[in-house]
């Protein structure tokens, strides 16, 4: 926190406030000024783009927060009413349910950018952890806010997911209770949910404070991982990283709004617009898009339990990947191999998706249990041995010099001399 | 780069095979309906105002005797964007309904002529009533029905769907199941008793006898009076009470879009403006074109 | 090609205001629906519809309580005796001046119909209570006329008058006032 030194005010009033809370200084170190590699592309906007989304998920939920209603007879009619008479009430839900969808863009976008740059290295682990926790945060709190409309598919996910915990030998049932506050989902757990709903995004903003204050602790990874080495390796914060954010996320807002204003319920399930019928389970239970590659990783073990450890380990297992990746070099644009592998892994990953929303018969169940055995291959053979035998390509010496050579005429190799003033 | 590339076509093809995939979830055996126009179809759709009045008088000449329309109020029939009656016409329309009311002085619930701020009253009671009166089956609400029912298009017609914008699933499956019925069912068919053969019904078995023939419904505007007609006039009529703000959501999308595409060009203009002296920095500006930088 | 010199600031300050005024308008009207949510939504509305009140089962002396808009509306038939005490009331010394014609309508003295709200602080006043042959407030003490006038207590004000009409003799539409050509 020495860093607010920076940050010499010269209107009194202000010289005032710094005295006794130093807030400006703060933004002032940690946004303005903050030095950020100049070689960032767009994937990492995404930071950005995600506090934004939080932004708008809490601000969208909170107003709709007041005219739901969390009651199982009174729900779904209250949603409706959202729909038809509240002004702009119809905006606010598609807006809310959309923005969870493109949340969760945001957030593999991000993840991406982590596995394939080399992230989660020293010294950015904790960084990574933290992610982690938020995205197992994102995932909870979306799995309860589907439950609110209370509609087909919101009744039966929450039998089918709360039903997991019954996997635990022994406290399982008891545990499954404990959840539902009766026998079944019913009101109790309905309003549960719509609690919890409500508080964790205000969790997921105070585990994204410590997640920017690890980040600021140690500084963005950049695409040739190579750490800064000299003030010319960087650009302030403000006005270039913001800028390049903005842009980003209006582009962002362009394909949320084609989503918001003509596709609404395209990435949705027309089963949610059937009123919960706890008599009647639908054809095929399907989570959103966002779930279905953990919800095929679920169904591939035959086992209950193991299906259970394995869906949450497909996750946890994600928090070791600093461990488990042995290589010293970080950005998979110098590790060919581990570049095939790893789009390999989001092929299978985008593979679980699909087989997912697919019933578990026959081709399906073989071609997810095959799926499934890559996903944890890769993340507990794969990128262990990679980091011991894999050939990798030369690094740049500094961030400055990879972009200045990318400035040259194509065929010149040899990189400008180290005292070449710039 | 090639990564790069590697990376947006992956998850290009991840996004377009989930989102497949729950499509196909809800795949059902029956055939998948035809593809109708759609007045409210793409981003310039809006609904027809005849075709709601007329989709209106087929719900009240057949379908009211079954079906309710309870998160519809009387006053949404003169709401712009809607069938387009006026305020005195949605009052006449309410009074033609009987709604319970109560209780009174003496403690009972009674029938009065509606009011224009009620809602539509259900047929029945409630569900052990509907199952009783009709044999065990139970004709759900269709306020939300278009977005209720829809069908899998499969690969790859999804991944256009979202480029067309196709949201009139609903509608075309409403249709197809109004003109689908099959009497006598095909060879080899064996069908529960009391249920009727449709062609579009998932498992063919459909409860509900063929409400729609050619002529049951008079229409004064000259329209042709056929069953396909009262099917997509009934789809349509079905798509607004299920979505009543869509004409209001696609004007503002389209307000919306121009005035982002506005301002994220003036951001990206800006951002370019802003980075011009990272991008294009002194030492570059000044090498010779073999590529020998100047010390 | 020549960076921007400061020759030329125009251009750039243009870019960059006109992406921020842009951008003012889009938080502005990003603030439009979200403000506009909390205004009473057509349902309400449409639940504040004006009520009919059939007069007929009330007896003189008689004050019965509707609802309209969620609020309480006290309808007062009056005596002869109520009526004269009312009329006899020296109305400009009162501390919300009005006189009894003015609370009631032409040809329908012995109709008072009030919105039951103490406008001291919100609270129900009780009828048929008081010094004043009106109401009196059990939350402060004010006492209201049969006029429905602030004779006594804290409350600033008469019990306001709801816009009405008489659509017959016998029964009055409480949320709609009559052609202003009647």
């Amino acid at each position: 926190m020495s860093a607010n030194s920076i940050y010499k005010p010269q209107n009194p009033l202000m010289q005032w406030m710094e005295r006794r809370l130093p807030i400006a200084g703060l933004v002032y170190s940690s946004f303005i000024v903050y030095p950020t590699p100049r070689n960032l592309n767009y994937w990492w906007t995404f930071g950005g783009i995600l506090s934004f989304m939080l932004g708008a998920q809490i601000v969208t939920g909170i107003v709709l927060a007041m005219h739901y209603t969390p009651h199982v007879d009174l729900a779904f009619n209250s949603v409706e009413s959202i729909m038809r008479d509240v002004n702009y009430g119809w905006l606010l839900r598609y807006l809310h349910a959309n923005g969870a969808s493109f949340f969760f863009v945001a957030v593999y976008a991000h993840i991406m950018r982590g596995m394939y740059y080399g992230s989660y290295k020293d010294p950015r682990e904790v960084l990574w952890i933290l992610g982690v926790i938020l995205f197992l945060l994102m995932v909870v709190t979306g799995f309860m806010g589907y439950v609110l409309p209370w509609g087909q598919m919101s009744f039966w996910a929450a039998t089918v997911i709360t039903n997991l915990f019954s996997a635990i030998p022994g406290v399982g049932d008891p545990i499954v209770t404990w959840l539902w506050g009766g026998y079944a989902v019913g009101n109790p757990t309905l309003n549960r949910f719509y609690s919890l709903h409500y508080l964790l995004p205000f969790v997921i903003a105070g585990v994204v404070v410590l997640h920017i204050w690890a980040l600021h602790m140690v500084g963005q990874n950049n695409p040739t991982g190579v750490e800064p080495k000299a003030e010319k390796d960087t650009v302030a914060f403000t006005p270039y990283a913001t800028i390049k954010d903005a842009f980003f996320i209006g582009v962002f807002c362009l394909f949320l709004a084609w989503f918001v204003f003509y596709i609404p319920n395209y990435l949705g399930h027309s089963d949610n617009y059937i009123p919960a019928n706890p008599g009647q389970t639908p054809t095929h239970i399907v989570p959103e898009w966002y779930y279905l590659p953990f919800y095929a990783i679920l169904r591939a073990i035959p086992s209950k339990l193991l299906g259970v450890i394995a869906l949450l380990s497909s996750i946890v297992l994600l928090a070791f990947l600093p461990w488990l990746d042995t290589s010293r070099v970080r950005s998979a644009n110098y590790r060919p191999l581990y570049r095939q592998f790893l789009i390999v892994f989001f092929l299978v990953v985008i593979g679980l998706g699909y087989l997912g929303s697919q019933p578990p018969e026959g081709g399906y169940v073989i071609a997810a249990r095959i799926l499934t055995a890559y996903y944890f291959v890769f993340l507990l053979i794969i990128l262990p041995l990679l980091g011991l035998f894999e050939t990798t390509k030369p690094l740049p010496n500094s961030i400055s010099e990879s972009v200045l050579r990318e400035g040259l005429p194509a065929g010149a190799s040899a990189p400008p001399p180290s005292g070449a003033k710039v | 780069m090639n990564a790069h590339r590697s990376i947006v076509l992956a998850v290009t093809l991840a996004a377009s095979l989930s989102v497949a995939a729950m499509h196909a979830a809800s795949a059902q055996e029956a055939e998948a309906p035809s593809r109708e126009h759609w007045s409210f179809h793409g981003p310039f759709g809006t609904y027809d105002t005849g075709q709601l009045q007329r989709g209106f008088k087929v719900y009240r000449e057949v379908c009211s005797t079954c079906h309710g329309l309870k998160l519809l109020a009387f006053r949404n029939l003169s709401d712009p964007g809607g069938p387009g009656f006026t305020e005195p016409q949605a009052v006449t329309i309410a009074s033609g309904f009987q709604v319970t009311d109560g209780p009174n002085d003496k403690g009972e619930m009674f029938q009065r002529p509606g009011k224009i701020a009620d809602r539509f009253p259900p047929p029945f009671p409630n569900d052990q009533a509907a199952r009783a009166a009709l044999g065990g089956g139970l004709p759900p609400d269709m306020s939300v029905l278009a977005k209720a029912r829809g069908y899998e298009a499969g690969f790859p017609w999804f991944i256009f769907d979202a480029f067309t914008q196709y949201q009139e699933d609903g509608p075309d499956y409403i249709h197809a199941i109004l003109v689908g019925y099959e009497d006598p069912p095909p060879a080899g068919v064996t069908l529960p008793p009391g249920a009727q053969y449709n062609k579009y019904f998932p498992g063919h078995a459909i409860a509900m006898p063929k409400p729609l023939s050619d002529g049951q419904v008079e229409y004064t505007d000259g329209t042709p009076a056929t069953t396909d007609q009262y099917a997509k006039d009934i789809a349509a009529f079905l798509m607004w009470t299920a979505e009543p703000k869509l004409d209001e959501r696609k004007r503002l999308g389209f307000q919306v879009f121009v005035f982002l595409i506005v301002l994220t060009g003036l951001l990206y203009f800006t951002k370019k403006r802003v980075w011009h002296d990272v991008k294009h920095p002194p030492e570059l500006e000044s090498r010779p074109p073999t590529g020998q930088p100047k010390t | 090609m020549t960076t921007i010199s400061a020759a030329e600031p125009s251009r750039r300050d243009f870019l960059y205001i006109a992406t921020a005024a842009v951008g003012a308008v889009c938080v502005a009207a990003t603030l439009a629906p979200l403000i506009g949510q909390m205004s009473p939504d057509a349902s309400t509305i449409a639940a504040g519809a004006p009520v009919d009140v059939d007069l007929s089962p009330l007896a003189e002396g008689q004050i019965v309580q509707a609802f309209w808009r969620s609020k309480p509306i006290f309808i007062f038939h009056r005596t002869k005796r109520d009526i004269a005490r009312a009329q006899a009331v020296d109305w400009r010394t009162l501390r919300d001046p009005a006189p009894d014609s003015a609370r009631v309508k032409d040809g329908h003295e012995q109709w008072l119909v009030v919105v039951g709200i103490c406008t001291h602080l919100g609270c129900i006043p009780l009828p048929h209570q008081g010094n004043f042959d009106g109401w009196f407030c059990p939350c402060h003490g004010s006492q209201y006329d049969s006029a429905g006038r602030i004779r006594q207590g804290p409350a600033p004000l008469n019990l306001p008058l709801p816009p009405y009409q008489f659509v017959s003799d016998t029964k009055i539409r409480i949320g709609e006032t009559a052609p202003a050509n009647a």
